[in-house]
């Protein structure tokens, strides 16, 4: 299956993004890890979200990634030794996941049909999105019609993160580069784009 | 044995991901690296919800000729909203990097303080 070439390729992305120290390797390795992960989302029935995740993952949080390189140091502080761990890190990662892993055992089956996520309002959705709406396309009709309000709200969060953003960046600086005034131009279209 | 790996072996790789990004955020001091770490996390949270709106045998939900089992479209609502405002929390958390760096001169967690390490003034 597809799937399953995928899911691998993503953890041997993901283990080389904490792996490698300069950091631009790592946001291009990033930008991959967000592209396989659009990839997926195709494979698994959701077209819509792996057009946004192709637009807005890999493409707009790569940019401010770089935009935000071109400002802070590209190397991150070098490990004492090559594949040195962080050992109390690994024990609570190691306990935490063993834990979930167990905790999945009581999830339904993939793909199950019968499974709770499928059989409560999920159903109604799909069955009177069309008369009630006239969209074919059901994730645009919950996401602008009968859930408008909310997807109101998610405008009122990226504002206020963009007004967040531009707080940060605009106070007169003492010690401003001189590239500064780019940066911030780049990360204010960033947040236009999607609102 | 082999269908119980297949079936939960979507959940297992999600948690393996979850915690590779669990993992970055502890150990590396890097600020653009923890949101990095971060961004990993938060993909695979995202991974489990599209996971768990898939039918086998559906399809995409948009309503077409010849097409009557469709997955779920709520998961997919719901994780549409969230990698839009991932990537706004995003752009405030590397604005904040870039600020400490415009005050301490690193966005490394153990070098802030370090006088070695403070801007020079100009």
């Amino acid at each position: 299956m597809i799937d399953i070439g995928l899911l691998i390729f993503l953890v041997v992305v993901a283990v080389a993004v904490i792996h490698v120290r300069n950091l631009f390797t790592a946001s291009m390795l990033f930008a991959i890890y967000s592209l396989l992960s659009a990839g997926l989302f195709v494979v698994l029935d959701a077209g819509d979200v792996a057009l946004t995740e192709a637009a807005v993952g890999a493409g707009i949080s790569t940019l401010l990634f770089l935009a935000t390189l071109t400002l802070v140091d590209r190397e991150e502080a070098p490990a004492i030794k090559p594949w040195r761990h962080h050992w109390p890190a690994l024990l609570v990662v190691g306990i935490t996941g063993a834990f979930l892993v167990y905790a999945t055992l009581d999830l339904p089956q993939f793909g199950d049909p019968n499974s709770p996520a499928q059989t409560h309002v999920g159903a109604q959705y799909i069955a009177n999105t069309y008369e009630d709406m006239g969209i074919p396309n059901m994730v645009a009709a919950v996401l602008a019609s009968y859930r408008s309000i909310d997807t109101l709200g998610e405008g009122f969060v990226i504002f206020t993160a963009g007004l967040a953003v531009y707080a940060l960046l605009s106070v007169p600086p003492r010690r401003r580069r001189k590239n500064g005034a780019h940066d911030k131009a780049a990360e204010k279209t960033g947040e236009k784009s999607h609102e | 044995m082999m269908d119980v790996v297949l079936s939960y072996f979507n959940y297992w790789v999600v948690i393996l991901l979850m915690m590779i990004g669990f993992y970055g955020v502890i150990a590396h001091g890097n600020m653009d690296k923890k949101l990095m770490a971060l961004g990993l996390f938060q993909t695979s949270v995202f991974i489990l919800f599209i996971s768990a709106g898939k039918v086998i045998g559906g399809a995409t939900p948009v309503i077409r000729d010849g097409v009557s089992v469709f997955s779920n479209p709520l998961p997919h609502v719901l994780i549409l909203t969230a990698i839009v405002v991932g990537v706004a929390t995003t752009a405030v958390g590397l604005a904040l990097a870039v600020r400490i760096n415009e005050a301490y001169g690193t966005i490394e967690d153990d070098l802030i303080g370090d006088p070695s390490h403070e801007p020079e003034e100009p």
